[in-house]
């Protein structure tokens, strides 16, 4: 008799527990995917004046498409240097960390690059201001000097050394732990008998790691790239900070050039009206080229997730 | 083993032939150890001159005997040790050389902060904010030589709020969403979609995550609503794919077993999870939150855009703008408090810079902490 009312009661209460608690998950769930559209619907409604406003009324007066190429165009100039700089140095210490190091120190030596991660980007783009652009100038100034002739070297150089190849440098250090967590992660997961065959065949251990481990890790290589080139694309307050923007221009050594995430955080607090929608809408811009990069290289992530733990 | 001993070949074939006396690439003669130290030391020489001749600076120097050690080591131990060792040498001093240049930045920056940020940390800055504080006090103190004026109190508590609410936000969201990920939703299309939009959030760049929560605020409640609450929705956005991935992680490693044992003693799948699979995985789960919060702790871009700037101390997240560390450096450096007189802006800055790196160390090692604290018992 006992026994029964207690089942019965303390599984009525129970059941109820069950369908509030999953339900409470699932509605958690929802509530991210929900959110993720939020974001794109949002900023679709906020920026749709600017579509439909007299060109002359935008920014530089020759409509929206005028306004935003130039500071997309910026924004994969500085993208691009970040991953030039940032993909061989970063590939470089993951091998170093995953194959070179000795095996005690190597943990605490990923433990070191990851707190180069850590670094709030503030603080970065207050070291590129400050320390690194006035460090830069005479390397600037020799390659006007010397190889000047080609355009995107051209001089004369910046004085105060807040150029676009600055910021792309300051890039690189915050990508770089990116692209080094993730390929040592996979560097490491190469199969031992693949390496151990290779160095019993008389591999050196470069010759090793070239026939075992990058074959192994390429499109983890891949995708950690790609991942870094989201972050370097979105970054803001390293380039609102070092870089003193002005028109397109092809010299990376001199002063101008602009980024989608620079022109938000620089325009931003002052703007109002139309200049808002207009800023909104090179947010909707932003967000949709990162949102690409990103769909991309998770996609070649999980088609090949029997390699990676990167995921 | 026996197919070596067993192997014909070796057995038939008459008279065994004499080894010749030819040496092959494997046993050819190695460098001896010293011989790279003596051309590091070389290189530095050879370095330290050349960049003499062309004015010395230290960068040049160091790239100039980088570049003559790498060749030259590539190049004796091609010619001693043969081609293969060769490459193989110089790959390996490439890769070091990596690893050290990859140093370089965090060193410096490191050492920037600490340099620049120690002379300004001082009760003062600590328990003052920036009202009333004009351009004209920075230039009496830097006329004077009087103490600078000014501090920092308002974008601390600003940062704590404003980081707290964004935890409050994120921490059940994430949660759940990972309860639902590994208990509810295993092999479900929804789930299949949640975890795959979850990854594509993580990329969501801090800006545009700072436009959202402006424009849906702006939606709701006109155009210049600017406030803490704002800026912590535009963390939560930032965190909760963090949060989510960590828990998930944290869920997944979780003993089947221990669910099982539950459930045949007739517990409920909800008291299941609350008090058995949750409980297991706490520490993990805590220090993954922990690391998140440390991530948004630094963000600039979605503050500036939701929260504004504030001089003034303000301790509500619901109305008037609110200053954080992060715009606080920003803001001190990108507009210096006296034009003029930029000094006191750029200490109050490194200072502010040098707080907000020691709080994003502190939750890192308090993570690695409530990592080892929490880790469930093992054994009796």
């Amino acid at each position: 008799m006992t026994t029964n009312a207690l089942t019965s009661k303390s599984s009525t209460s129970g059941r109820m527990g069950d369908k509030i608690f999953s339900g409470a998950a699932l509605a958690a769930g929802i509530l991210i995917l929900v959110t993720l559209f939020a974001v794109a619907v949002f900023l679709l409604i906020q920026a749709l004046p600017t579509f439909f406003a007299d060109p002359a009324e935008v920014s530089g007066g020759q409509g929206f498409f005028t306004y935003i190429w130039p500071i997309v165009v910026g924004t994969v100039i500085a993208a691009a240097i970040a991953l030039l700089i940032a993909t061989p140095v970063g590939l470089g210490v993951a091998l170093f960390i995953s194959h070179f190091a000795p095996r005690k120190v190597a943990g605490p030596l990923g433990y070191v690059i990851d707190l180069l991660a850590a670094i709030p980007s503030v603080i970065y783009g207050a070291w590129g201001y400050m320390v690194l652009a006035p460090t830069l100038v005479p390397g600037f100034e020799w390659l006007s000097k010397n190889l000047g002739f080609i355009p995107l070297f051209e001089g004369p150089a910046s004085q105060t050394g807040k150029t676009m190849l600055t910021a792309g440098i300051v890039l690189a250090v915050m990508v770089l732990p990116i692209i080094t967590s993730l390929s040592r992660e996979i560097f490491l997961q190469t199969p031992k008998l693949h390496e151990e065959a290779a160095l019993a065949l008389g591999a050196t251990r470069w010759e090793m790691i070239k026939t075992a481990v990058i074959p192994f890790a390429r499109p983890g290589i891949i995708s950690a790239v790609m991942l870094g080139l989201g972050r370097a694309l979105g970054e803001t307050m390293a380039v609102a900070l070092v870089l003193s923007t002005g028109n397109l221009i092809p010299s990376l050594i001199k002063t101008g050039n602009q980024t989608i995430a620079a022109e938000i955080a620089l325009n931003f607090p002052e703007a109002f009206g139309l200049r808002l929608s207009e800023l909104i809408a090179a947010g909707l811009v932003l967000f949709l080229i990162t949102l690409l990069v990103n769909i991309i290289a998770r996609g070649i992530i999980s088609r090949h997730k029997e390699f990676s733990g990167a995921n | 083993m026996s197919a070596t001993t067993t192997n014909p070949r070796h057995s038939t074939g008459g008279t065994p032939v004499p080894p010749a006396r030819k040496r092959n690439s494997l046993a050819k003669g190695k460098l001896p150890k010293w011989a790279i130290w003596a051309v590091a030391a070389g290189a530095i020489i050879i370095g330290a001159a050349a960049s003499t001749l062309t004015g010395f600076n230290i960068a040049a120097f160091a790239i100039y005997s980088a570049i003559i050690f790498l060749v030259a080591a590539t190049i004796i131990t091609t010619v001693v040790e043969g081609k293969r060792r060769g490459t193989n040498a110089m790959w390996t001093y490439l890769i070091y050389a990596c690893f050290i240049v990859a140093l370089i930045p965090l060193a410096s920056v490191l050492y920037t902060v600490l340099e620049k940020g120690l002379p300004g940390i001082n009760s003062h800055f600590l328990f003052s904010s920036m009202n009333g504080v004009t351009g004209a006090v920075d230039n009496q103190s830097v006329n004077d030589g009087a103490p600078v004026v000014g501090g920092a109190y308002h974008a601390v508590m600003g940062t704590l709020l404003i980081t707290l609410w964004a935890t409050l936000i994120s921490v059940p969201v994430g949660m759940l969403t990972a309860v639902y990920l590994v208990e509810y939703g295993q092999g479900k299309t929804l789930s299949k979609a949640i975890t795959f939009f979850v990854d594509v959030m993580t990329g969501i760049p801090s800006i545009v995550a700072g436009l959202f929560a402006a424009a849906f605020f702006g939606l709701v409640l006109g155009p210049s609503a600017r406030m803490g609450i704002v800026a912590a929705v535009a963390l939560s956005v930032l965190m909760i794919p963090t949060v989510v991935r960590s828990t998930e992680e944290m869920l997944k490693i979780v003993p089947n077993e221990l669910r099982e044992a539950s459930y045949a003693l007739g517990v409920r799948r909800w008291r299941t999870i609350l008090k058995v699979v949750v409980p297991t995985a706490i520490s993990g789960i805590a220090s993954g939150v922990t690391l998140a919060i440390a991530r948004v702790i630094g963000e600039t871009a979605p503050i500036l855009v939701t929260a504004g700037i504030a001089s003034n101390i303000n301790l509500n997240v619901f109305a008037n703008w609110m200053s954080t560390l992060p715009t606080f450096i920003y803001y001190q450096i990108l507009t210096p408090t006296s034009p003029t007189n930029t000094d006191p802006s750029v200490q109050r800055a490194w200072a502010a810079a040098l707080l907000l790196i020691l709080m994003v160390m502190a939750l890192n090692l308090l993570a690695r902490l409530v990592a080892s604290i929490f880790a469930p018992k093992k054994g009796r």
